[in-house]
């Protein structure tokens, strides 16, 4: 709760308050309304429109950025019938039966036009007939070396494309051969020459790994090395497309079997025959003759589906580089645009706006062009840069700068509706421009040329209905946040500031134990170390991460990943990536594998009806070792292997993934294989037949027949462990069959590692990056923390140097309401309206005021109690003794007293000080009460236990006025002399009034009543010199200056006293007073001036509404009111100099000093500074969210405190704001600033010290303990350096010693 | 990029005040560093917009990919690179000489907006088929008018812009018929009709650059001025 707020729900008790109830009026509203040449009505008529559009933008920011989405997505929808970009060739599947090529007639009715892809029209480039053929030795020998393992099986090529090519069919239309049917190709590229001898050329497409040898079975037999040759043309390094190997093995390498290291003994490889037109008989007819000739027996491949396949256009390098530079300019174009995005609280959130909003006008333009019936035929990705660099982000930028650049202090709503109008006249006139210039373009004829304008102006017009909508909303809420953190200059300190007291999450025992146990002897802790250490003490991990801050090392690092991730893909190839990953996908998934290991082809299939008639097939061999160990295999290497096989018998050789080999291929292989003709895939497509299978079985001694001479020679030399390989060499088909299993635990076990690293890491980061504990209770956060929960610093500071020890006043039995002080004397009135007079220096109680009678009686007992001296040891054994860290001083028996309910008195005091009726109980004589009092305090110090709750009743009737009453004339006022009052005694009705104001000049109390009543009191003596009722109104503040002093009342006058100190026999000085007239004034002895207070000057209208704040210094007055206005008077002669307008809401914090500077904070937590001898506004800054409640400036910074709890250091020449500290609920006010460079803040308990310069938190010393909850509200600081703050009932005094030698 | 860096490192320059303060506010060096970064972006553009111009093979990776980078004469693209530098120098000192500076749009954005359109010009002629070499030609005569009109507007611009486009034209006509190398179809006259249009373009776009650039020295040299 805030003090002012306290202070005027209290006087609402009295005098009836009204807040002020009419809405707040904007001073600059002027301004609201754009000015315009009148001449120019469209000009006019179209900025009222922006201004209101940018009012209702900024009025229902959530809304209109849903509707934007909402829009947004309704007109991308159509484009998700678009086909996506990229290379990857499309499939489309038919059935083999009734097949017929589809019409090259797109516009011929279609059986089912939604399943049928637009590309199918027209014959196919080409039908691709595969003939997948699989051979084996069986049974393997033990003599047989590995070389045998394909060589005999690839012999078998050459026979067999003999047979396909000369395979005719004939039927009633004629006879068919393949050279009637197949592509016939003309010439391999210029630059292929050195691929001639392996691909065809002048004939039939037909490939085959015999084409490595010119299909010339001699050739072949006399290769001394095999594979050697098949290698020869094998690129190196990064390469997906098709190497000459898969183009004339048509099966991928590792599948192929072509190796010396072959474990399964497994050979294929296809004859790949592309045909010009289909012909189904021929095809079946040849199926069947391949069939007869080379049975598959247990082959179930299905022969029902013909997979067309469309390519798609590709662009080629010398496209790319060009592309590549017009999006780096693109790049370029928008890097420097958005760099211009200044003055904004987030300016990438800004670009990234900006960029969204062409991007989606682009994606908007595409889809409601498709909507419309328009079919995108350009390339996207080379007209998209053009695109945008067409529609531009010049506009986004103009409306930004246009905005940024209204004035500060209007509102949000207002400033982006004034920026929106001021650029609307131009944002219109370049929208025409670009669509004429656009329609223009329209209008050349060109297609191409057309179809991008078409895009341009629909991408203009949703362009600039996103900006409207989309970005104007955007940049109002940035700008809305900008003014609530108001150019936040992050200082390190602050982000350990910022965030607000965890107190509610922590049990305070554990802390108050923690506390003891921590600090045994001393209760305070007091922590000031020097600043040299304090300022550059980050911990080394957050200097790490600074630094990683500062030079952007992780973008860096990315962007340089990205740059070599780029690099790769264009070096694959353009679409590298996606074949890379499918091939990788391929290569590991589960099904790859299967595929990979055909494993049963070792096996000897007991095909006893295989008529091979080209090489006689030996009858099956007796089981050899390795098929013993084979036979063993079938049961569940079967069940893994081949789980979706239609037909799941252990002698399929034949699984599904056969029956698409080509799947397995790079899907550049077709594209490659006819751009050797100069043929062209892209945009159109193939069809792939269905695949031909054959299977030969080779006797080892076939085998041992095709073998070359060097073959033996060279496999002798090159393993001659063979021998004992050979008798291992049964073991490794369950070594891979079971290799699966180990991979997949293998990527699991990498998975789980991977997993835990990157928890570890995280958790690492996490604890660099935010070292709090917040869980437990660390010893080292713990001690720093202590009770008060302030907002500590994370830096580790070394420990204590000097101590601060607070001194504890205690005396006033309700919470204090008013402070004011000086060096040497201390002047404090509680809402009990008890004024007390305490020596700043020793913490003595001087004086006591508001009860003359009983406070004189009482005087001999209770003054010489509350009086103490700090000595130290004393304060060491209280604290050992109780571990109670209060430093009151008492009585040996009182402690306990107090100790166990402290808080008794305050409350029954409340109930007796404010009931009325407490006249009628004291009528009876304040004797008695004198007397029973006086009982009961014998009573109580002998019966201390049983004392307390009677003790805490006893000294109830002491602010009750019939005691007062009774002494006035025949007692002496003043409490610590025993010669007879002097003083003026107080006038009755007097003391109904509360206190509202204070201050303190030399010896002299002034105090304003509620009652319109201004009182001088003797400080020391505690007698009343003269008293002002002139006015009616309560005096709501008051200054006292030279020997002047300013009233302001709650009427809004202002009325300026002089304080005469004349000779005391002069009385009639005191006749001057004329309400005293009543009462017959009585020469004051006891000082040696009397003193009279005269009314010199009345403001009678000096605000409209209550004056809140009055402050005063070098020769001014200033007051601040209700009525949003601020006035300086002087004071000499009460002449109001200025009025300054500026605020829009009441006047709630002023301050002036000696310099002239005036700053003024109002209720709509603006603050202004002006210069006190011009009146003129020197600068002006929202400081906060709610009422500003206290201000103070030093030569360099602005430091106000708000209703928000905030504490906000500005500075002042600039205006920005520094840092802000985050004050504990209720203790905003208190603030106060010792010898311009250290702040001192009140919490809950405790009171703390920041470097002002850094924001640092110096140190934070608690009050007492016992107090826990209170807080501080009200902060003084002496002119001796002392602080004085209200601790509830009682009064603080914290020395800070360093600070009293500095100054002096 | 080579260019990108060297203007970052422009840019850097007046910030940080040291060595670079005199190198810069030397006017031969600055007018040294201004040609290299005027030449290096022109021998870029002519490689880039000459690819451009390579017909599409039918063949989708000819073997000899990167040769056709080069495919042109070797000396275009530095002849290219050293007209380039003199327009980009000739364009501020006109400026200067005719004592109206260039103050429309003078920002990096605008600049790069420029040159994409510039580079857009080049791959509407290279790519978009065209009925004919007239629409072809008026076409590209009103997008270079039209980005004339858009990023400079002034009177200096334009005629500096005719006369570079009437000048290069007629050098290329020389060198034709000289025969060093001719056009694959020539059109009117002997001349690819579109070529003028193209020259304008680039010269527009190559003085925009210029100023830019030149835009360093004279932001410098104010500020040394305002110190002394």
């Amino acid at each position: 709760m805030l003090l002012s707020q306290l202070i005027y729900y209290e006087r609402s008790l009295d005098t009836p308050w009204i807040p002020p109830l009419e809405p707040p009026a904007y001073p600059n509203g002027c301004q609201v309304t754009p000015r315009m040449t009148l001449s120019d009505r469209l000009h006019q008529k179209i900025s009222g429109a922006f201004y209101q559009h940018g009012l209702l933008c900024t009025s229902y920011p959530v809304p209109i950025i849903f509707f934007t989405a909402v829009c947004i997505l309704a007109c991308c929808y159509p484009l998700l019938k678009l086909p996506l970009p990229g290379t990857v060739p499309e499939e489309y599947t038919t059935a083999v039966r009734d097949y017929s090529p589809p019409p090259s007639d797109p516009q011929a009715p279609q059986r089912d036009p939604s399943d049928r892809p637009d590309w199918y029209v027209g014959p196919p480039v080409a039908y691709i007939q595969q003939v997948l053929v699989k051979a084996v030795v069986s049974p393997w020998d033990q003599s047989l070396i590995p070389v045998d393992i394909f060589r005999s099986p690839l012999a078998q090529v050459f026979q067999l494309v003999e047979e396909i090519r000369n395979h005719v069919h004939r039927d009633s239309t004629g006879s068919h051969s393949l050279e009637e049917l197949c592509l016939q190709v003309t010439d391999l590229l210029s630059g292929l020459k050195k691929m001639q001898s392996q691909l065809p050329e002048h004939g039939c497409l037909l490939v085959s790994p015999g084409n490595f040898w010119q299909n010339e079975r001699e050739r072949f037999d006399s290769d001394a090395d095999i594979i050697r040759t098949v290698h020869q043309h094998e690129s190196k390094g990064l390469h997906t497309s098709a190497t000459v190997k898969d183009l004339l093995f048509g099966v991928p390498g590792k599948y192929s079997g072509l190796s010396l290291y072959n474990r399964k003994r497994v050979v294929s490889y296809t004859i790949t025959i592309a045909l010009q037109s289909y012909h189904a008989r021929f095809l079946s007819s040849l199926h069947s003759r391949l069939k007869q000739l080379h049975p598959s027996v247990n082959c179930s491949l299905r022969r029902d589906q013909m997979v067309h396949v469309h390519f798609k256009e590709e662009i080629g390098i010398a496209e790319l580089i060009p592309l590549v530079t017009t999006y780096i300019i693109l790049f370029a174009y928008i890097y420097f645009s958005t760099r211009k995005i200044d003055m904004v609280k987030s300016k990438w959130g800004l670009a990234l706006a900006a960029v969204v909003t062409v991007l989606s006008s682009l994606l908007m333009s595409v889809g409601l062009c498709t909507l419309f019936g328009l079919t995108p035929t350009l390339n996207g990705g080379e007209i998209f840069p053009y695109l945008v660099v067409v529609i531009g982000l010049e506009n986004v930028l103009v409306l930004t700068k246009s905005v940024v650049s209204t004035p500060v202090d209007l509102e949000v709503k207002l400033r982006i509706a004034q920026g929106l109008s001021n650029e609307s006249w131009s944002i219109m006139k370049n929208m025409a421009t670009e669509l004429c210039i656009v329609l223009i373009g329209y209008f050349t004829l060109v297609p191409a040329i057309q179809e991008f304008c078409l895009f341009a102006v629909v991408g203009l017009v949703s362009d600039f209905f996103l900006q409207m909508l989309f970005f104007t909303t955007v940049l109002s809420i940035d700008i809305r946040r900008m003014e609530l953190t108001d150019l936040n200059r992050c200082f390190p300190a602050e982000a350990c500031l910022a965030p607000p007291k965890p107190s509610p999450l922590r049990p305070r025992e554990a802390h108050q134990q923690q506390y003891k146990r921590l600090r045994p002897v001393t209760p305070y802790t007091i922590t000031l170390q020097p600043s040299s250490f304090r300022n550059l003490t980050l911990p080394k991990r957050l200097r790490v991460i600074y630094f990683l801050a500062r030079t952007r090392l992780a973008q860096r690092i990315i962007m340089a990943g990205t740059v070599i991730w780029i690099g790769i893909l264009v070096y694959t190839d353009p679409a590298g990536l996606r074949t890379y990953l499918s091939a990788q996908v391929s290569e590991q998934s589960p099904l790859g594998k299967s595929g990979g290991l055909p494993p049963l082809s070792v096996f000897p299939v007991g095909d006893p009806e295989s008529t091979l008639t080209v090489l006689p097939h030996p009858e099956p061999t007796p089981l050899l070792e390795n098929q013993s160990q084979d036979q063993q295999r079938p049961p569940w290497a079967s069940q893994r292997d081949q789980p979706p096989g239609p037909d799941n018998t252990p002698e399929i050789s034949w699984i599904p993934p056969d029956e698409e080999t080509w799947r397995r291929l790079s899907f550049r292989h077709w594209p490659s294989l006819f751009s050797y003709y100069n043929i062209t895939l892209a945009k159109r497509y193939i069809s792939i037949l269905p695949v031909i299978p054959v299977s030969f079985y080779l006797s080892a001694q076939d085998a041992v027949e095709a073998r070359h001479p060097q073959d033996t020679q060279r496999f002798h030399s090159h393993f001659p462990a063979f021998d004992m390989q050979a008798e291992q060499a049964p073991e490794p088909p369950g070594k891979t069959l079971s290799q699966p299993d180990f991979t997949l635990y293998k990527a699991a076990a990498l998975g789980l590692v991977a997993g835990v690293i990157l928890v570890l890491l995280l958790f690492c980061l996490y604890r660099v990056l935010c070292p709090r504990n917040y869980g437990q209770n660390g010893v080292s956060h713990g001690r720093r923390r202590g009770r008060g929960e302030l907002p500590c610093d994370d830096y580790g500071y070394s420990p204590p140097i000097s101590e601060i020890s607070p001194l504890l006043l205690s005396g006033h039995h309700m919470d204090i309401e008013c402070l004011a002080g000086d060096g040497m004397l201390l002047v404090s009135c509680c809402l009990a309206r008890q004024i007390r007079v305490w020596d700043t220096q020793t913490g003595d109680c001087l004086t006591v005021i508001p009860d003359p009678g009983l406070r004189q009686s009482s005087s001999g007992v209770w003054e010489r109690q509350e009086r103490w001296e700090p000595e130290p040891e004393e304060e060491g054994l209280e604290a050992g003794v109780g571990g109670y860290p209060l430093r009151r001083r008492l009585l040996p028996s009182r402690p306990a007293l107090f100790g166990d309910q402290p808080d008794l008195t305050p409350l029954i005091d409340t109930n007796f000080s404010e009931q009325p009726t407490c006249l009628g109980h004291a009528n009876e004589g304040a004797r008695g009460g004198f007397h029973f009092r006086g009982l009961l305090e014998r009573a109580y110090e002998e019966h201390g236990a049983t004392a307390p709750n009677i003790q805490g009743y006893s000294p109830s009737p002491a602010p009750c006025s019939p005691c007062r009453r009774h002494s006035q004339g025949d007692e002496p006022l003043c409490g610590p002399n025993p010669r007879p009052a002097s003083c003026l005694p107080a006038v009755p009705g007097d003391w109904d009034s509360s206190v509202w104001a204070l201050e303190l000049q030399g010896s002299l109390i002034a105090a304003g009543r509620s009652s319109g009543k201004l009182e001088l009191w003797d400080a020391l003596e505690g007698c009343l010199h003269c008293s002002n009722e002139e006015g009616k109104s309560g005096i709501t503040a008051l200054v006292f200056l030279n020997n002047r002093i300013v009233a302001a009342r709650l009427s809004g006058s202002l009325d300026f006293f002089t304080v005469d100190i004349n000779k005391p026999m002069n009385l009639l000085q005191y006749q001057g007073t004329p309400n005293r007239g009543s009462m017959p004034p009585s020469p004051c002895y006891s000082s040696d001036d009397v003193i009279c207070c005269q009314l010199t000057h009345s403001v009678q209208c000096a605000h409209q509404k209550p004056i809140t704040v009055l402050r005063a210094a070098a020769g001014r007055v200033v007051t601040g009111s209700q009525d949003h206005t601020v006035r300086v008077y002087r004071l000499e002669d009460s002449c109001c100099l200025f009025t300054l307008q500026g605020h829009s809401g009441g006047i709630t914090a002023v301050y002036i000093d000696q310099t002239m500077v005036l700053a003024s904070g109002g209720q709509d937590g603006v603050i202004c500074l002006w210069d006190a001898l011009t009146g003129s506004r020197v600068s002006h800054m929202y400081g906060h969210q709610g009422d500003v409640t206290s201000l103070i400036c030093t030569t360099s910074c602005v430091i106000s405190s708000g209703l928000d709890d905030l504490i906000c250091v500005l500075d002042r020449s600039t205006g920005i704001k520094l840092y802000s500290i985050q004050q504990e609920v209720g203790c905003g006010a208190s603030l106060g600033v010792i010898s311009e460079s250290i702040l001192v803040t009140g919490g809950q308990g405790c009171v703390s010290f920041w470097d002002l310069s850094y924001g640092d938190l110096l140190q934070t010393v608690y009050l007492g303990k016992s107090n826990e909850g209170q807080g501080v509200r009200q902060l003084r600081v002496l002119d001796n350096a002392a602080i004085v703050c209200d601790f509830g009932s009682e009064l603080s005094l914290v020395y800070v010693p360093s600070v009293l030698e500095k100054l002096d | 990029m080579v260019e990108d860096s060297k203007l970052k490192s422009l840019s850097r320059m007046p910030k940080t005040r040291g060595p670079y303060i005199s190198v810069i506010t030397n006017h031969k060096i600055n007018l040294t560093i201004r040609g290299v970064v005027l030449f290096s972006i022109g021998v870029f553009l002519a490689l880039v917009l000459n690819l451009l111009q390579v017909q599409r093979n039918v063949t989708l990776f000819p073997p000899d990919v990167i040769a056709s980078i080069f495919s042109s004469a070797w000396w275009v693209p530095p002849c290219i690179g050293t007209a380039s530098a003199v327009i980009g120098l000739m364009y501020p000192c006109i400026d200067r000489h005719l004592g109206e500076p260039h103050k429309f749009k003078r920002e990096w954005s605008s600049v790069m907006r420029c040159v994409a359109v510039f580079v857009g010009i080049n791959h509407a002629s290279a790519k978009v088929d065209f009925a004919n070499n007239m629409q072809l030609s008026l076409t590209l005569a009103a997008l270079s008018i039209g980005l004339w009109w858009t990023f400079d507007r002034s009177r200096s611009g334009f005629g500096l812009g005719l006369f570079i486009a009437f000048f290069a034209t007629l050098v290329t006509q020389l060198l034709v018929y000289k025969g060093v190398f001719q056009y694959t179809s020539p059109d009117f006259l002997y001349v690819r009709s579109w070529l003028p249009c193209i020259f304008f373009a680039g010269g527009i776009t190559m003085g925009n650059i210029g100023r830019q650039l030149a835009m360093y020295e004279c932001k410098v040299v104010q500020e040394k001025a305002h110190q002394d």
